[in-house]
């Protein structure tokens, strides 16, 4: 591609574009949250693995200090995230809805001892094994939402070269600004994280992927990579979502479509989140392990939504205290934003890795409450990012027709919910295709059973 | 309170008080307003079916008000029968299946407004009544209601009308003389019937305007354009259909007029008469019962104008767009089915 084409935008087909809600907070620096009295961390924060407590109730720890790993390769350890006392190893709400394993450490005092990784003199010269190591042992994991162990994305089987990175900055989701926030304020340490990672894969074409709704973005990281002398190509990209999903980004940013059922991998690229970087960046460089991350707090029933950059574990009802509290009224509240966030019962359940904003919704502008039957508008079909028809889908799983359901490709659904946002009928067209999803994969295995 | 329901110490039987076991996090707890679950995701557009109904309606305006400018009141009163039938056919079947009230949403009165645009202007009033509950309780609620009709609702009743009346049915008046339905009016063939009967080609003038014989909503091509246009301006049609079946009119009476253009009519001509424009624009992109896909809009519209032009040119009938129409409703589930969209990053052997 020729020097020129680098300030054309690009984007993936169909998709959608909901109101962004985005002014609320990025114009507001992140402010760093005072330490929370106590933390709730669940051994599970990954896919992959869950991990075994490795400190027991009284046990003292220190931030930073390993306390449950796993000897499987897919996993993450995780650590503490405040200095304190493990009060109980039991199970306690989690934002997933069920009750899971969690560490519970209450403060004591107010020092904030760090117990910091041993990290190499100069990134830039130590092994790579040494560095994919140090991104295992920090428990880095995608922060965009996924919670992919990030070390097992460093290390791609050896019959799947890989030739390019993309760092992504779409932050597609309405309302959420802290990948936004983290890009301005963190520009350098971002940049060299995802510097740090690419010389972990041996690989040397970098793309940043930026919607152009982030013009400042945009301006910084160019200006900062050519003062940095990085090679990065920056991409700015249309605003649409799911603009953000793996795929869609590999397809705007490359014009490479992952084949169905298939890994970014296989068509030879691995995809980093802004906040991901700035986590390997701590790793590597600060010896931090990945205790602490800038999630946003926002929605119309927030007081004074923000940025903030909080301890992992720190429950809801802390976060939202620290942006003034709720309004009356509240109706709804998710973890991540209105189009894949999870709907949360309880403000006590904790924050995790990759917790990347609470949303709080007063209005009920959320969804129509009138539902009418399908009219084959195929409104659906012409937004679906993969190329789906959800309406046949969902229509499919309510009659228990699963394999249909199979054949008409459920299991390439992303969730992004683009098609029950534009639905006229107001049909929760995500919700069935969820349930088609867990019932041919039941049907499946009672087959082979 | 009165002394014995106070509750009375009883030392002989020391109990330990049951201590509930304690939540690290009860002091946190504040549960003040109940929170709602939903599935993601939790935002909405704003377009809901009836207003897209209501919409559609909005676009069948100017062909609405030309009708009653050349027909008067036999265009008063065909309209306000179809649409009032139309409508109380629609309330007495939500009375009788236990339906909530269904009039809101738009969908009854587009079938009685379109099935009135495509009848003729001196049709009985009883017919047009008849017709347009047929439309509705038939057409409409024996298939199960709004969403799972196959057929037009609207295209049915007329067709059910042809079949019953096909004397009035294909008896015209010229626009502007008629008073009411019953008074004679001048009869006048359509430019399609004196074509195909009669060999003579009419104006292209009065087809884009109207000022020719037709049903009430069909005879000015330039009012259904409008219409037309704000629905895929707006989205609320989709834009292949009306697209490819014009296109495919044009091309296959193209391909005949250019073999004998002496026979058969040009393909401008065919494009503007008759109720295509109609059809194409409102009837034929009826949602419900055109393909939800892509391809499959290119083929249904492609095999109606196919359809219309085999009808208008070897057909017993002058007209052939409610046939057409009809027959693609019928294939619509199965070219759903065979045009799957190819998934993304799908490799298909």
């Amino acid at each position: 591609m020729s020097e020129s084409s680098q300030l054309h935008i690009s984007t993936f087909r169909r998709g959608v574009h909901p109101d962004e809600y985005k002014n609320l907070t990025c114009h507001l620096p992140s402010q760093i949250m005072s330490l929370p009295d106590e933390v709730f961390i669940p051994l599970q924060q990954h896919i992959g693995a869950p991990c075994e407590a490795l400190v027991e109730k009284g046990d003292l720890v220190k931030t930073g200090q390993k306390i449950a790993d796993s000897p499987a390769f897919v996993s993450s350890p995780i650590h503490a995230s405040i200095t304190g006392t493990v009060v109980a190893v039991t199970s306690f709400p989690h934002p997933l809805g069920a009750k899971v394993p969690m560490i519970h450490i209450k403060r004591d005092g107010e020092e904030d001892e760090w117990e910091l990784l041993k990290t190499p003199e100069n990134w830039e010269t130590a092994s790579q094994e040494d560095l994919g190591k140090l991104v295992r042992e920090a428990g880095v994991v995608g922060l965009g939402g996924a919670a992919f162990p990030t070390h097992v994305k460093m290390s791609p089987p050896a019959d799947k070269p890989i030739d390019h990175f993309i760092l992504n900055g779409c932050e597609c989701e309405p309302f959420l600004t802290c990948d936004h926030r983290n890009m301005l304020e963190d520009t350098d340490r971002i940049l060299k994280g995802m510097a740090i990672m690419m010389r972990i894969l041996g690989i040397k074409q970098g793309i940043v992927g930026i919607e152009s709704n982030k013009a400042d973005a945009i301006a910084t990281i160019e200006a900062r990579v050519k003062s940095l002398n990085l090679s990065f190509k920056i991409q700015p990209l249309k605003v649409k979502y799911p603009q953000g999903a793996e795929k869609m980004l590999i397809d705007a940013a490359l014009g490479r479509k992952v084949p169905a059922g298939g890994l970014p991998m296989d068509v030879g690229v691995v995809v980093n989140n802004i906040a991901t970087a700035l986590a390997v960046y701590e790793a590597v460089v600060d010896g931090k392990p990945l205790i602490q991350r800038m999630l946003t707090v926002t929605g119309d029933a927030i007081q004074s939504p923000g940025n903030l950059t909080s301890r992992i574990g720190t429950p809801f009802q802390i976060c939202v205290d620290a942006c003034g509290g709720l309004k009356d009224e509240t109706s709804q509240v998710f973890m991540g934003g209105p189009m894949m966030g999870l709907v949360q019962y309880d403000l006590q359940v904790p924050t995790l890795k990759a917790t990347s904003g609470i949303v709080c919704m007063q209005s009920s502008q959320l969804k129509n409450t009138r539902h009418y039957p399908c009219i084959q508008c195929g409104t659906c079909v012409g937004v679906c990012p993969m190329n789906l028809v959800p309406t046949r889908l969902s229509r499919l799983a309510e009659t228990a027709k699963y394999q249909d359901c199979k054949d008409w490709g459920v299991f390439n659904c992303i969730e992004c919910g683009s098609c029950a946002f534009v639905c006229p009928s107001g049909i929760p067209l995500v919700q069935w295709i969820r349930v088609g999803k867990v019932k041919s994969t039941e049907q499946q295995q009672k087959a082979q059973a | 309170m009165t002394e014995e329901n106070l509750p009375q110490a009883q030392p002989e039987t020391p109990k330990k008080p049951v201590k509930p076991k304690k939540d690290p996090r009860a002091k946190l707890y504040k549960p003040e307003t109940p929170l709602i679950l939903a599935s993601s995701p939790h935002f909405h557009t704003r377009d809901t079916v009836p207003r897209i109904m209501w919409n559609v309606i909005a676009a069948l305006v100017p062909a609405t008000v030309l009708a009653l400018v050349y027909f008067q009141w036999a265009a008063v009163g065909i309209i306000l029968t179809s649409v009032s039938s139309a409508l109380i056919a629609e309330m007495l079947v939500n009375k009788v299946k236990g339906d909530s009230f269904t009039i809101p949403d738009g969908s009854a009165l587009i079938t009685g407004l379109l099935l009135a645009l495509t009848l003729p202007p001196s049709f009985s009033l009883g017919g047009t009544a008849l017709g347009s509950v047929f439309a509705i309780v038939v057409g409409k609620h024996f298939f199960g209601g709004l969403g799972y009709n196959i057929f037009n609702p609207a295209l049915l009743g007329r067709a059910f009308l042809q079949a019953s009346f096909p004397v009035p049915m294909t008896t015209w008046i010229w626009p502007l003389t008629a008073r009411y339905a019953d008074v004679d009016g001048i009869t006048a063939a359509t430019p399609l019937g004196l074509f195909k009967f009669e060999g003579v080609s009419s104006e292209l003038s009065g087809l884009l305007t109207g000022n020719i014989s037709g049903s009430l909503g069909e005879t000015s091509a330039i009012t259904i354009l409008i219409g037309g246009l704000y629905l895929l301006i707006r989205k609320y049609a989709d834009w292949r259909i009306p697209m490819s079946f014009l296109l495919s009119t044009f091309l296959v009476s193209g391909v005949f007029w250019l073999i004998s253009p002496e026979s058969y009519p040009s393909p401008v001509f065919q494009l503007f008469s008759g109720g295509l424009m109609l059809g194409a624009f409102f009837m034929a992109t009826d949602m419900v019962t055109s393909p939800v896909t892509a391809r499959g809009a290119w083929i249904f519209g492609t095999g109606a104008g196919f359809i219309l032009v085999i009808i208008r040119l070897f057909g017993g009938l002058p007209e052939g767009v409610m046939y057409s129409i009809l027959l693609m409703n019928a294939f619509t589930p199965l070219i759903n089915r065979y045009t799957r969209p190819k998934f993304f990053g799908e490799i298909r052997a």
